[in-house]
């Protein structure tokens, strides 16, 4: 049996890791790349959202490079989702691949469940096995996110962004391939320690939240990884959704970590009072903390025609007004353009800085000079 | 006596006489407004955020054009969900919000939440408290809800004749509606009732198929258990309540003899619809199977063409099974 599962950003480190512990041969798709997404494009169904037919090129390239079981989510709703894992079986064997799904189902349900799917996954290992597996994997997704959080922090701020970009890089690779725990937190310290090296300048700052649907967000390869544009346009970006933190909320019920879900979920009312499926509460929840929390601006982005991220983003903009902070919406599909998207987002942080260095302007009390 | 307000939009079609009957029992007296028209989707496009479907953007028309009226409420359910396990939509979720954030000049918003999903608990006490605003008789208000629900059962009996909602809807408020003419072929229209029934969003589809001497037939006139037993022989049941009597609807018309075609018709940037034309696309084998996609783009001329092809080739086949056509003609 070789196994492979679709892209979602770094998370192939840790599910690689998970499904390696389980004793299973894991043929990880190939990066995202142009022909992944012409894959996807071509077989998938017109109007579906662009994490399915990012989905559907990952599978393919994945079978073509010898996979032969497919693991994939499930959900029950109401976010198109749900039924992702359906209608991707159906068109895979339409095209006559041989292959077998296994869905895991129920994201919602509790540490239980998720841990029997995972044992009738692995049939050769003992359930202590499985258990040290996801530990491991848990372990190496958070080594992952601390370099992710140090690397948002250093790249608006290093002088030599491609020097950042590479070590990060680096670093991520060297916590994929060693399979001890030691060496992750080895190649986690080397890591931070080079960032840290690094000089910096200083100049001002701007702080940007970025919200929105997961798959979009965690995904650098359907957003542009805007993320690290606006790092380079000196934007510290802070993200609403860590993979961890989802986890913990959402599978094992908030009890590895103290989670904030709650906080986030009050911050949304009264702009929307009602869970909406998908992330879209928790955009505007935590658009609301942002503003709160003093940040310059936040960017909304999630893929075209997604439903909860439209309710989110009708709201947007009373939220926009009552607590005074910038917000921009960005919807992705496979339009494959880059300069318009970096063009709106120049022109965003533009705007911002421009506003930042008038207020602290006026807080110093130094007259305003037209044209500068 | 209190005024209240019922956008002439979205789940208008499917509880409007239960809607309308239970605040006209408690005192109250209901406007709705008009149907929908070039100036309901002027408004809509206006308010609404650009990426919506057009379902939604013509609600906001209507609810501008309620806003202009004088009243004392008006009445924006959150429907969750009306069965359970199954959801309609997140935007149906969220509708009293996006309402809220794009209008300043609202009268005060009934915005109950219908969610049976896991019980009808909440239901019931939402019902209640929406009814307190207008009596505190706790025995009417329930005598109400129970006769709102006959009306609706009745207007879908009606359906179940072959009428659409809509013409029920008229028929129920004591409107004559002319019996649709019968034609030679028969072909199953579905979508959602909200963009199928309103006739200014279809573009007059059902009137149209009927012209070109269709018979039309609806998934509200076909019978519920046999959608439902059709819709269960997908491997994992689908979680929309539309979606599922969609699935099951164009199943139980594949293996109708009497069917000759089916016609979906969806909204651009439907969430639901994205995967239900592809897994119905797939699963219908038998019929000829077109689905329509629409939008606020108001030209007739590209519809009306399709639907000319469609019949014409649904007619040409039927010819050529009688053996009248040459096989190369």
């Amino acid at each position: 049996m070789k196994v492979t599962f679709p892209h979602m950003g770094n998370a192939h480190i840790p599910i690689k890791t998970l499904l390696k512990g389980l004793q299973l041969e894991v043929i990880p798709p190939p990066p995202i790349s142009k022909r992944t997404m012409e894959l996807g494009v071509k077989y998938s169904p017109e109007f579906a959202c662009l994490p399915l037919k990012v989905n559907m090129g990952n599978f393919i390239e994945a079978i073509e490079a010898g996979a032969d079981t497919i693991v994939m989510a499930g959900g029950w709703g109401p976010c198109r989702f749900g039924y992702y894992a359906q209608v991707e079986r159906d068109i895979l064997e339409n095209l006559n691949y041989d292959f077998r799904m296994v869905i895991l189902e129920a994201p919602d349900s509790r540490l239980s469940e998720l841990l029997k799917q995972v044992k009738s996954l692995g049939e050769n290992v003992s359930l202590w096995e499985a258990w040290k597996a996801i530990r491991f994997a848990w372990y190496k997704l958070n080594a992952v996110e601390t370099l992710e959080k140090q690397f948002e922090y250093y790249l608006p701020r290093a002088i030599d962004k491609d020097e950042i970009e590479r070590i990060f890089d680096e670093g991520l690779e060297n916590i994929d391939r060693t399979d001890r725990r030691e060496e992750v937190n080895d190649y986690t310290n080397m890591c931070l320690k080079k960032m840290h090296e690094q000089p910096c300048h200083n100049q001002p700052i701007l702080r940007i939240g970025l919200v929105g649907e997961i798959y979009t967000i965690l995904e650098p390869a359907t957003n542009y990884d805007v993320a690290r544009y606006m790092g380079r346009l000196n934007a510290e970006v802070t993200r609403s959704i860590y993979m961890s933190e989802w986890v913990n909320d959402h599978l094992l019920g908030g009890w590895i970590k103290k989670s904030r879900h709650a906080e986030i979920i009050n911050c949304a009312s009264p702009y929307l009072n009602y869970w909406v499926g998908g992330h879209g509460r928790e955009t505007v929840g935590y658009t609301v903390d942002f503003a709160r929390k003093q940040y310059d601006g936040v960017v909304q982005i999630g893929p075209l025609t997604c439903m909860p991220e439209i309710v989110a983003q009708s709201v947007l903009e009373k939220v926009s007004k009552r607590e005074k902070i910038p917000c921009m919406t960005m919807y992705f599909d496979e339009h494959s353009g880059q300069t318009g998207i970096y063009t709106r987002l120049e022109a965003f942080i533009d705007m911002l800085q421009r506003k930042s260095y008038l207020q602290s302007s006026v807080s110093q009390e130094k007259p305003i000079i037209a044209g500068i | 006596m209190k005024q209240v307000g019922i956008p002439h939009g979205l789940f208008y079609y499917y509880y409007y006489p239960l809607w309308k009957t239970f605040f006209t029992d408690l005192g109250a007296n209901v406007i709705s407004s008009s149907t929908s028209n070039r100036l309901t989707l002027d408004q809509g496009i206006k308010l609404a955020v650009d990426e919506t479907c057009l379902p939604i953007k013509i609600y906001f028309g209507h609810v501008q054009e309620l806003c202009q009226q004088h009243l004392d409420y008006i009445f924006i359910p959150r429907l969750v969900s009306v069965e359970p396990k199954s959801y309609i939509c997140p935007k149906f979720m969220g509708i009293p919000d996006m309402i809220r954030a794009a209008f300043d000049n609202l009268p005060l918003l009934i915005d109950i939440t219908i969610d049976v999903s896991k019980s009808d608990r909440s239901l019931k006490r939402d019902i209640m408290r929406v009814g307190s605003l207008f009596t505190k008789d706790n025995s009417r208000i329930k005598q109400a809800y129970t006769h709102a629900c006959q009306e609706n059962r009745f207007c879908h009996l009606l359906a179940r004749e072959g009428y659409t909602l809509a013409e029920a809807i008229s028929l129920w408020e004591g409107q004559q509606v002319q019996n649709p003419a019968s034609g030679d072929l028969n072909i199953g229209v579905l979508g959602h009732g909200y963009s199928l029934y309103d006739s200014y969003i279809s573009l007059n589809l059902i009137e149209r198929l009927r012209k070109m001497g269709c018979n039309v037939f609806l998934p509200e006139s076909l019978d519920t258990g046999c959608i439902e037993q059709q819709a269960a022989t997908v491997p994992k049941r689908v979680f929309w309540t539309l979606g599922r009597k969609m699935v099951g609807s164009a199943l139980y018309m594949d293996k109708r003899p009497d069917i000759d075609g089916i016609i979906y018709l969806a909204c651009f940037g439907c969430g639901p619809d994205s995967l239900i034309g592809e897994i119905i696309d797939n699963k219908v084998k038998n019929k000829s199977f077109m689905m329509l996609t629409i939008d606020e783009h108001s030209g007739e001329g590209g519809l009306v063409t399709r639907l000319e092809a469609f019949c014409d080739m649904l007619r040409r086949r039927r010819m050529r099974g009688e053996g009248n056509l040459p096989a190369y003609g």
